[in-house]
C-alpha cells in the first residue's frame, strides 16, 4: 500500500504545487472554490472571534472577582456577557469544527476532490462574514443586553442594537444551513468508489448528524428570529402578552432550534475524537456502528427535548414529565460513545502525542459535562439548579470544554496536513495540562456556586459567594495562559521547514494518503477504497517517513 | 458525608428540600464515581498499553455485542432511576394543599411585591408562618422574572400575562434569601427579597402590626401606602374629582352635611368613625356604599390615614 | 491490499457542464437534486414556524381571526390559487421540454410560467393596496376602525408576514426562472443536461404548494 502511494500519489506531487501556494495572492483566496482554502479561512475567522469572545470572558471573570463594581458597570457587564455568548455560540462553536475542520477534511476523508457545491461553500463563508460584521456593528448601536437567548418580552422592550444582533444571528443561520446542505449531499454522492456508508470514517457520520440538525433546526430559529424582529419593528403581538401573545412561545420556538444546536456543538467534537483515538491507539475503532448510530440518535433525540429548558416556566406536570423522560435517553448514546472510545484504547498501542492528549482531556471533560446533565434533566433537582451557575458550568463543560478540546485535538491532528509543517511536541503536554487545569479551575467552583444558589447573569452577588468566584477567575487566567502557549507553539511552526510527512501519525483514513499539504485537487486521480477506515491488521504504514519531493 | 452536602447545598428550610437533596447527592456520587472510573480506565490503558515500538501489532476487535449491551443497559437503568426520583419530588412540589395561605407575588423591575389575603402589601420582605403551607401566585408586570429560594430548593418564573404557582412549607424559623433567577436587565442581580419564616407568635405580631418596614415608616407615608393599597383610591380622589365618595382634597377641617341633616366637622375622630363605621354618617349626595374597615386596618394604619388626609390641601 | 490511488480515467467526451469534482453527469445531477430537496426542507420548516405560530394565535383568538378574515377578498385569493396551479403545470411542461431537448417549447413554457407569476404578484399588489387603504396593517400600524371584535390586528400581522414571505419567494422564483430562460435561449440545456431547469421547477412547486396551504388558512377560515 505504501508503494502505491509512493508511485501514484506522492511521487506525482512534484508536478503540482500545494493548495496553499497555487494560485497565489489574496484575490485567489477570496474567490477560491477549494474546500481546503475555505476551511482555512473559516478556521482563522473562528479563531479570531474565539480570541474576541475569550477576551470578553476574561473581562466577565475579572468583573466577578469582587461583588459590586470591579471594572465595569452593570450595563456594561450585561452587554459584555451578551457579546461573549453570542460570539462564542454563533461565531465560534457552531462553525468551529464543521465549517473549519469539517470543510478541510471531509472531502479528503471521503476521497473526493471537493464538496458537492463549492460555490455554495464560498457563499456560506461570505454570509458568515456578513453576519459577523452585523453582530459586531451592534457595538456602535449601543450594544445588546439581552443575553444570547433573546428572551421576550425583555428583548422586545430593551433598547440598543437588539434588532441588528437578531438579524445577525438570522444571517449566520443561513451560513450554517449552506454548510449542512453541502455536507449531507457530499456524503451521499461524493464518497470514493468502494466506500459504503459503513466504510466511511466516523468523522463523516458525525458531520452527517450535525448537518441534519443544521438543516432541520436552523430554519425554525430563522423564523423565530424574524418574528422577534417583526415584534420589535411592527409590534405584531405574537410574543407580547399585552397584545394577546405569549412570551413563553418564544422560548419554545427558540429552544426547538437551540437545543438541537447544542448537539451541533458536541457532535463534531465527538467526530474528531473518533478519528484520533484509533490512530493513536493503532487499533481499529471499537463498535463502529454503535458510534455511528449513536451520533444519529443524538441528533434525532435532540429534537424531542427542547422544553427541558423550561421546567420552571409554568409548563404542565405532564409536559414536564415527558420532556424530562426523553432527555434522559440522550445519556445512553453519549455513554455508549465514551465506553467505545475507552474500549478502542484497550489493548492498543497508545502513543501520547499532542492530539491524543487533547482527546483524552476531552473524554474527561465530557464525562463531567454529561453526568452533570443528569441534575438538570431530573425535574426536582432542575427546579433548584435552573438558571444558576450550575447550569452555566454544565453547559461550559458540554459545549465549550468539549468543543475547545476537540477543536484543539483536531487542529493538532490535522495541522501537518493543513500546513505541511510539524509543531513542537515538547510544549504540547504543558499547554494541554494548563488548559485542562485552567478549565476545571474555572468551572468546577461554578458548580458549587450554583448548587449553593448563585443565579446566573448576576453582576452583583452576596459576599458569601466571593471565595468561589475568586477561584473561578484565577482558573480563567490559567486557561488563558494554556491557550496562549498552544497558540504560540502552533504559530511558531510557520518558522520551521515545510517538511511534514504525508502520514505523520500512521493514520489509516484517506487524508493521510495524499501529500501534506495536499494539492488543489486533493488526490492524484480518484482514490478507490480497499479497506475500512481504521484497519490496522496489515503491516502499518511506516510512520514519520518523509517522501515529499521538493 | 453530611459535611459534603452542607458544603454543596444551602441549609434546607422547607419540607421538600430533603427530596431534592437526596437525589442531588446521589447524582453527585454517581458523577464522582464515573469520573474516576473512566479516568482510571484511561489511565490504566495508557500505562498498560503505551506504545513501545512502531511495529506493535494490535488485536482487531471490531465490537462485542454483549459488552455493548451491558454498557447501554446499565446507564439506562441508572437514568431511569434518576428520572423517577426527580419526577416524584417534582410531583410532590406540584399541587398546593387546600389550606395553604395564598400570597400574590408580583415581580417588576426590580422589586418583589407581596400581597396577603387581608390586603396587606409588602415590598421585598415576605412573612410566612413556620410549618404552614404557603402558596405563592406569581406574575410579572413587565418582563419575565423568576422567584428563586435556594433554601427551599424552589424556583418558578413570574411571567407577564399569566399566573404561575409555587408552594412550600417552611420548616425552620429564620430568614431565607430570595433571588430573581431570570435575567431582567440592569437591576437583575439586585432584585433580592427575603422570606421571614416566623414563629406563630411573630407571625401574629406581623399580621397585627405589619412588618418592620410598616412599623418604622412615618405616619403620613404609611397613610399614603394604605390609601393606594387598600382600595381608598377607588372612590376617593386626591385632586378634587368627584368619585363614589367625597374627594380628599382639602377635606381636613371642612364642615359636611350628613344625610341626617346635621353638620359634621372633618377631624380625627370623624375620620376614624368613617373608616370603622362608615354608615354612621353619610355625606349628603353620596350613596351609603362604603364597607367597614373594622379589623382590616391596624391602629397605626388608621393614624397614618388621618395624617395623610390632613396633608391633602 | 488497501487504498490505491490511480490516475484519473481518460477524458471521454465530458459535458462542458460537468464540474471538476464530479465523476459523471449523473452524480452531479443527483447531487443537485439532493441539495435542492434539502433546501426545500429548510423552506418548509421556515414556513412551518409561521404556520405553528398562526395556529396557536388562532386558537387563542378564534373570534378575532374569524372576524378579520372577512376583510380578505376570496375571489382574488381563489384567482391567485388557480394562477399558481396553472404556473406549476407550465413549469412541469418546461422541465419536460428541456428534458426532451425541445428548446423553443421550453422557452414558451418558461415565459408562460413567468406571466402567471407576474399575474399573481399584480393581484397581490391590488389586495395589499386595498388593505393599506383601509388601515388593515400589521401590528402597531393597524388603524382600521369599526372592528366589532378586538385583536384583529394580529390576524393581519400573520397575513402580511406569511403572504409577504411567500411573495418574496415568488419574486426569487421569478428571478430563477428568468435566469433559466436566459440559459435556455443560449442553448445550454438538452436531454444531456437540464438539472438547473429541473431544480428550479422543484423550487417553483414548493412556492405553489405553500400558497395552497396559505389560501384556505387565510381566506377560508370556518
Amino acid at each position: 500500500m505504501s508503494e502505491a502511494i509512493t508511485h501514484n500519489g506522492i511521487g506525482h506531487a512534484a508536478h503540482h504545487a500545494d493548495y496553499l501556494e497555487d494560485p497565489k495572492g489574496l484575490w485567489s483566496w477570496l474567490t477560491t472554490l477549494d474546500h481546503k482554502r475555505i476551511g482555512l479561512m473559516y478556521l482563522w475567522s473562528v479563531l479570531t472571534f474565539f480570541l474576541a469572545g475569550g477576551i470578553f470572558a476574561l473581562l466577565i471573570r475579572l468583573e466577578l472577582l469582587t461583588p459590586k463594581q470591579t471594572i465595569m458597570t452593570a450595563e456594561q457587564y450585561n452587554r459584555v456577557f451578551t457579546l461573549h455568548g453570542t460570539i462564542m455560540v454563533f461565531l465560534v462553536i457552531i462553525p468551529a469544527i464543521p465549517a473549519a475542520l469539517g470543510n478541510f477534511v471531509l472531502p479528503l476523508l471521503l476521497g473526493a476532490k471537493d464538496v458537492a457545491f463549492p460555490r455554495l461553500n464560498l457563499a456560506s463563508l461570505y454570509v458568515y462574514w456578513t453576519g459577523a460584521l452585523m453582530a459586531l456593528s451592534t457595538l456602535l448601536l449601543g450594544g445588546v443586553d439581552t443575553g444570547w437567548t433573546f428572551y421576550t418580552p425583555y428583548s422586545t422592550t430593551t433598547g440598543g442594537g437588539v434588532t441588528m444582533m437578531v438579524l445577525a444571528a438570522f444571517t449566520l443561520g443561513f451560513s450554517s444551513i449552506f454548510t449542512g446542505v453541502n455536507f449531507i449531499t457530499t456524503i451521499h454522492k461524493l464518497r470514493a468508489p468502494g466506500m459504503g456508508w459503513f466504510e466511511m470514517p466516523l468523522f463523516c457520520w458525525g458531520m452527517y448528524s450535525t448537518a441534519l440538525i443544521q438543516v432541520l433546526a436552523t430554519p425554525v430559529l430563522g423564523i423565530t428570529l424574524l418574528l422577534l424582529v417583526m415584534e420589535r419593528v411592527l409590534g405584531v403581538g405574537i410574543f407580547d402578552p399585552q397584545l394577546g401573545g405569549d412570551p413563553v412561545l418564544f422560548q419554545h420556538f427558540f429552544w426547538f432550534y437551540s437545543h438541537p444546536a447544542v448537539y451541533i456543538m458536541i457532535l463534531p467534537g465527538m467526530a474528531v475524537i473518533s478519528e484520533i483515538i484509533p490512530t493513536f491507539s493503532k487499533k481499529t475503532i471499537f463498535g463502529y456502528k454503535a458510534i455511528a448510530f449513536s451520533s444519529v440518535a443524538i441528533a434525532l433525540l435532540g429534537f424531542l427535548v427542547w422544553a427541558h429548558h423550561m421546567f420552571v416556566a409554568g409548563m404542565s406536570l405532564f409536559a414536564g414529565a415527558i420532556f424530562s423522560f426523553l432527555t434522559f435517553f440522550i445519556a445512553i448514546p453519549s455513554a455508549i460513545k465514551v465506553f467505545n472510545w475507552i474500549a478502542t484504547m484497550w489493548r492498543g498501542s497508545i502513543s501520547l502525542e499532542a492530539p491524543m492528549l487533547y482527546a483524552m482531556a476531552f473524554l474527561l471533560i465530557f464525562t463531567i459535562g454529561g453526568l452533570t446533565g443528569l441534575f438538570l434533566a431530573a425535574l426536582s433537582t432542575d427546579v433548584h439548579l435552573h438558571d444558576t451557575y450550575f447550569v452555566v458550568s454544565h453547559f461550559h463543560y458540554v459545549m465549550a470544554g468539549t468543543s475547545l478540546f476537540a477543536l484543539l485535538a483536531g487542529i493538532h491532528y490535522w495541522w501537518p496536513k493543513m500546513f505541511g509543517r510539524m509543531y513542537s511536541n515538547k510544549l504540547a503536554p504543558l499547554a494541554c495540562a494548563l488548559v485542562f487545569i485552567g478549565f476545571n479551575a474555572t468551572f468546577l467552583p461554578q458548580f458549587v456556586l450554583g448548587s449553593r444558589g448563585m443565579p446566573r447573569r448576576y453582576y452583583n452577588y452576596l459576599p458569601q459567594f466571593q471565595d468561589l468566584h475568586v477561584a473561578s477567575t484565577v482558573g480563567s487566567w490559567i486557561l488563558a495562559a494554556g491557550l496562549f502557549l498552544a497558540a504560540a507553539y502552533l504559530l511558531a511552526s510557520f518558522r520551521g521547514p515545510k517538511n511534514a510527512p504525508a502520514n505523520p501519525w500512521g493514520g489509516r483514513t484517506l487524508e493521510w494518503e495524499t501529500t501534506s499539504p495536499p494539492t488543489t485537487h486533493n488526490f492524484e486521480g480518484q482514490p478507490v477504497l480497499q479497506h475500512g477506515p481504521y484497519d490496522y491488521r496489515a503491516n502499518p504504514a511506516p510512520v514519520g517517513v518523509h517522501e515529499h519531493s521538493h | 458525608m453530611n459535611w459534603f452536602r452542607d458544603y454543596l447545598l444551602p441549609r434546607g428550610g422547607a419540607t421538600h428540600a430533603g427530596d431534592v437533596d437526596g437525589l442531588f447527592m446521589f447524582i453527585i456520587y454517581l458523577t464522582i464515581f464515573f469520573f474516576f472510573f473512566n479516568g482510571a480506565l484511561i489511565f490504566y490503558a495508557v500505562k498498560r498499553w503505551r506504545r513501545r515500538s512502531d511495529r506493535e501489532v494490535t488485536p482487531h476487535i471490531t465490537h462485542d455485542t454483549r459488552l455493548e449491551l451491558i454498557w447501554s443497559f446499565i446507564p439506562l437503568v441508572v437514568v431511569m432511576l434518576v428520572f423517577f426520583w426527580g419526577f416524584k419530588g417534582y410531583v410532590r412540589a406540584w399541587v398546593a394543599p387546600n389550606d395553604s395561605i395564598e400570597i400574590v407575588a408580583t415581580g417588576k423591575k426590580w422589586v418583589w411585591q407581596f400581597e396577603y389575603p387581608d390586603g396587606t402589601r409588602t415590598l421585598n420582605d415576605l412573612h410566612v408562618p413556620v410549618n404552614k403551607p404557603v402558596k405563592l401566585v406569581l406574575h410579572s408586570e413587565d418582563v419575565i422574572h423568576s422567584f428563586y429560594v435556594p433554601g427551599f430548593r424552589l424556583k418558578r418564573d413570574a411571567i407577564p400575562g399569566r399566573y404561575t404557582e409555587l408552594w412550600f412549607t417552611a420548616t425552620e424559623p429564620g430568614v431565607q434569601q430570595v433571588f430573581c433567577a431570570e435575567y431582567c436587565g440592569k437591576g437583575h442581580s439586585d432584585m433580592l427579597a427575603r422570606i421571614f419564616v416566623d414563629t406563630p407568635e411573630q407571625y401574629e405580631t406581623f399580621l397585627r402590626e405589619g412588618d418592620e418596614q410598616v412599623r418604622k415608616m412615618p405616619l403620613k407615608d404609611l397613610g399614603q401606602l394604605v390609601y393606594e393599597n387598600k382600595g381608598c383610591a377607588t372612590c376617593h380622589s386626591l385632586d378634587g374629582t368627584r368619585g363614589q365618595g367625597p374627594s380628599w382634597k382639602g377635606i381636613w377641617g371642612k364642615v359636611h352635611t350628613g344625610t341626617d341633616g346635621k353638620q359634621y366637622t372633618v377631624d380625627a375622630n370623624y375620620i376614624r368613625q368613617s373608616i370603622l363605621q362608615p354608615q354612621a354618617v353619610v355625606v349628603q349626595g353620596f350613596e351609603p356604599i362604603m364597607p367597614t374597615f373594622q379589623g382590616l386596618l391596624r391602629e397605626r394604619e388608621i393614624s397614618g390615614l388621618i395624617e395623610f388626609i390632613k396633608s391633602q390641601e | 491490499m488497501s487504498t490505491v490511488t490511480h490516475p484519473a480515467p481518460a477524458e471521454h467526451g465530458h459535458s462542458p457542464f460537468l464540474q471538476h469534482h464530479f465523476r459523471e453527469m449523473k452524480q452531479q445531477f443527483d447531487a443537485a437534486k439532493i441539495g435542492m430537496w434539502l433546501f426545500l426542507v429548510t423552506e418548509v420548516l421556515l414556513f412551518g414556524g409561521l404556520f405553528v405560530g398562526y395556529g396557536l394565535m388562532h386558537a387563542r383568538h378564534p373570534e378575532a381571526f374569524m372576524a378579520a378574515h372577512h376583510h380578505l377578498d376570496k375571489v382574488m385569493g381563489a384567482t391567485n390559487t388557480i394562477v399558481l396551479l396553472v404556473s406549476s403545470f407550465t413549469m412541469v411542461m418546461a422541465v419536460w421540454s428541456a428534458q426532451t431537448s425541445r428548446r423553443k417549447l421550453c422557452i414558451l413554457f418558461l415565459i408562460l410560467t413567468l406571466l402567471c407569476a407576474g399575474t399573481f404578484m399584480v393581484i397581490k399588489y391590488f389586495e395589499y393596496s386595498h388593505k393599506f387603504h383601509e388601515g388593515l396593517l400589521p401590528g402597531k400600524y393597524y388603524t382600521h376602525h369599526g372592528d366589532t371584535v378586538p385583536g384583529q390586528f394580529m390576524f393581519f400581522s400573520f397575513y402580511f408576514m406569511m403572504t409577504g414571505l411567500h411573495g418574496i419567494h415568488v419574486l426569487l422564483g421569478m428571478a430563477a426562472i428568468l435566469w433559466i430562460l436566459a440559459r435556455t435561449i443560449r442553448g445550454d440545456f438538452s436531454s444531456e443536461y437540464y438539472a438547473p431547469v429541473d431544480i428550479t421547477g422543484l423550487y417553483w412547486h414548493l412556492v405553489d404548494l405553500i400558497w395552497i396551504y396559505l389560501f384556505p388558512l387565510m381566506y377560508l377560515i370556518s
